[in-house]
């Protein structure tokens, strides 16, 4: 195995070490704690103009999957917040594999500039894990379809320019092969967006549609053919767009203290150090895999399950003992004198819970794992 | 250059050659004959017909010249097949020592993993039951010691060859700095830790197989989604120890120097990332054999069930470099600089 990055790639890390550098600013970073926006739109325009969001974008630009690896990579050990730009690029990837001439002409330049964002309805109020079961409706009548119903966790509603909204097209058929898959304007009439406030400070959002009238320009990937649509953006999901080193600022923000309080020498706080810097070489590595099998023409979505289930372990195990380490200071939020890690350890603690449920949670993985890897029967 | 996270062709050919040998010359009745002591002559005497003991040797020599991630791909074979021959601590032993029958395989070399004490022993040497020769640090010294082997040692939880070897007494030369001694460390870490990843892989097979094979309640054990889902733990610990052990051994061989730059996340020094293999690689064998034994309930626990074979390696082939906590210790030390005891 060879493990080095081409002097293309690293040329491509640098330059993207410099915007991060200019345009994520520590009144950016402060700026997503306050409003719950995960996204820096200077970023995303500066990333844009250069060409980077086009080259990154997966099966479009000239750059190969290791360097949307890099990017996303980079943003997350900088602790940017990129959650918005991460999906509005795995969407972008998913229209360009399998949108219409006429929808990537219209659709990616808003995308691969950095001006636009894209939001994701598939889960339901009612409808999670088991999204092929969701409800909200899209009938035919004459060259219009009109949709109806609701969604959950639809981050980024409030700022997006595009919504990829899945909806139920024949319920004659089974769960999984009546779904369609429709990408349209958020400023479509008739669509309104509630904010949900979370704990870990990111605002998401529930939305509702009421009679939203589009056109056969709005299906993505075919009609009753969602799942596979749902299926491709996952398998971008999981794979290589951050998610993999989490913790990475938290460790730095947490030694920087540790060691100015005199911590540091604790031999179980280095034990704990030592096996933090493990785990985050193990999920690099399982990640750049990922971005490897990409670059090598395969689809890794039984990789990326991987990936998710022992960075997102990984992950919450050391926001836990940091905070666990700090004891009453790592209780202390952003800005109150004396605050572990400046606020970072008790944000971390309360952000890490997340992440074994968004995008696919460990139950449904290691359900994919069992049966996909090592051959079990179905077990639901 | 670019990353390339493959097995090279030659890689793949060394894989199937020594999974096929080992599974044809080295079933696990071999390893089970082969206690107390964990050696089988039979079995060394035919791994030197395929030339493996002086695989990684100079060309010069009459070594194979391979390199130390080609030697990764061998020692995860021995750790699949728990095969009962020292063959990682005489490879990893040969990073120092080229002596004309180390090389043929016709002497067998090992390494003391820890300083010898005052009394210039060396205690608990892996292969020191059979190893005629011994690499290791005395004092300031890395010193090598040719010397009969006692043929015997104490019983322990792998049956593994671990025998108490004098530093001292025998055929001595003084090799270098005890610093010297680093290398030959760093290649038996990757080499165990390679081991270790096969041990993990083959105990999971164990265990997919029992699960699928067992039936309760009319249906296999394996449809049940409380042990799928302890199993599937199971991949993601081989695949990541795999990585990481081919990225220590790709750093060792190369001839720059490492970057440490854990704010980054940027580490291609090969003394941390073999560090990193071997804890990584120990923790996700001894949870593979772990979780195989427990899903084969009752007899899992029986001496027939092959599983009791790797849940006892899986701890003694890391185990005899000592706590993991002190290995942790000193990558901390490394990763984030020392601090005053």
């Amino acid at each position: 195995m060879d493990f080095s990055l081409s002097d293309d790639v690293l040329a491509y890390r640098s330059k993207i070490r410099s915007i991060v550098a200019e345009t994520v600013t520590p009144d950016v970073i402060e700026r997503m704690h306050t409003t719950g926006t995960f996204d820096a739109p200077e970023l995303n325009r500066a990333l844009g103009t250069q060409g980077f969001l086009e080259r990154a974008t997966p099966g479009l630009g000239v750059g190969d999957p290791i360097e949307l690896w890099v990017l996303f990579n980079e943003l997350e050990k900088a602790g940017a917040p990129y959650d918005g730009l991460a999906v509005a690029l795995m969407i972008a990837g998913v229209v360009n594999l399998l949108g219409t001439d006429e929808q990537k002409e219209r659709i990616l330049p808003s995308i691969i500039s950095g001006e636009a964002l894209v939001c994701m309805g598939y889960s339901e109020a009612d409808y999670g894990s088991d999204v092929a079961s969701i409800k909200t409706r899209a009938v035919k009548d004459g060259d219009e379809w009109t949709i109806n119903g609701s969604k959950m966790w639809t981050t980024m509603a409030h700022e997006a320019r595009w919504l990829i909204l899945l909806t139920r097209t024949d319920v004659d058929l089974p769960k999984h092969k009546g779904l369609t898959m429709f990408i349209l304007p958020m400023d479509t009439p008739g669509i309104t967006v509630d904010p949900v406030h979370t704990l870990g400070t990111e605002r998401t959002n529930a939305t509702y549609y009421d009679n939203v009238r589009v056109g056969d320009e709005a299906v993505l990937g075919g009609v009753n053919n969602g799942w596979r649509t749902m299926v491709s953006v996952l398998a971008f999901e999981r794979g290589v767009m951050g998610g993999s080193n989490a913790a990475i600022p938290l460790l730095r923000h947490f030694h920087d203290w540790a060691q100015e309080v005199g911590i540091f020498e604790q031999p179980i706080t280095r034990e704990r150090m030592a096996r933090a810097a493990i785990d985050m070489q193990v999920a690099s590595l399982l990640t750049q895999r990922s971005a490897w099998i990409a670059a090598s023409g395969g689809s890794p979505g039984l990789e990326g399950s991987m990936t998710k289930v022992f960075a997102a372990e990984a992950y919450q195990r050391i926001s836990r003992w940091t905070q666990e380490t700090a004891g009453p200071l790592g209780l202390l939020q952003f800005h109150e004198a004396g605050a572990a890690g400046e606020g970072f350890v008790e944000y971390d603690a309360r952000h890490s819970p997340v992440v074994t449920i968004y995008g696919g949670t460990t139950e449904i993985n290691r359900n994919n794992i069992a049966e996909r890897h090592l051959g079990l029967p179905k077990s639901r | 250059m670019t990353v390339d996270l493959g097995l090279t062709s030659d890689q793949e050919a060394i894989a199937e050659l020594f999974d096929g040998f080992f599974s044809n010359e080295s079933p696990t009745t071999i390893a089970r004959a082969a206690e107390p002591f964990g050696f089988d002559a039979d079995l060394w005497s035919k791994v030197i017909e395929l030339g493996a003991p002086g695989m990684g040797s100079a060309a010069e020599v009459g070594g194979g010249e391979a390199s130390l991630s080609d030697l990764v791909v061998v020692a995860e074979a021995v750790g699949r097949s728990i095969a009962p021959i020292p063959l990682i601590e005489h490879l990893a032993a040969l990073a120092v020592l080229d002596d004309a029958d180390l090389v043929a395989g016709s002497a067998i070399a090992t390494l003391a993993l820890r300083p010898a004490d005052a009394d210039g022993l060396w205690r608990l040497v892996p292969a020191g039951v059979v190893a005629d020769v011994v690499v290791g640090v005395d004092g300031d010294d890395l010193v090598v010691v040719r010397s009969a082997p006692p043929m015997s040692g104490p019983r322990n939880h792998a049956s593994a060859p671990l025998a108490d070897r004098s530093a001292r007494t025998g055929d001595r030369t003084v090799l270098g700095p005890a610093s010297a001694f680093q290398p030959v460390i760093d290649r038996w870490k990757v080499l165990t830790s390679a081991a270790l990843v096969g041990i993990a892989e083959a105990a999971q097979k164990l265990g997919v197989d029992y699960v699928m094979e067992r039936e309760q309640f009319g249906v296999p054990v394996g449809s049940f989604q409380a042990v799928q889902h302890g199993l599937a733990d199971l991949p993601v610990l081989i695949d990541g120890g795999r990585l990481l052990t081919h990225k220590a051994a790709w750093a060792l061989g190369r001839d720059e120097s490492g970057i440490l730059d854990w704010r980054s996340n940027d580490i291609t020094d090969g003394t941390a990332l073999a560090a990193m293999a071997f804890v990584f690689t120990s923790d996700g064998a001894a949870v593979a054999t772990d979780r195989s034994l427990h899903y084969h309930g009752g007899y899992g626990f029986a001496e027939e069930y092959d599983i009791q074979l790797y849940y006892r390696r899986a701890r003694g082939w890391s185990l005899v470099l000592g706590d993991p906590t002190d290995e942790c210790l000193a990558l901390s030390d490394r990763l984030y600089g020392p601090v005053e005891n």
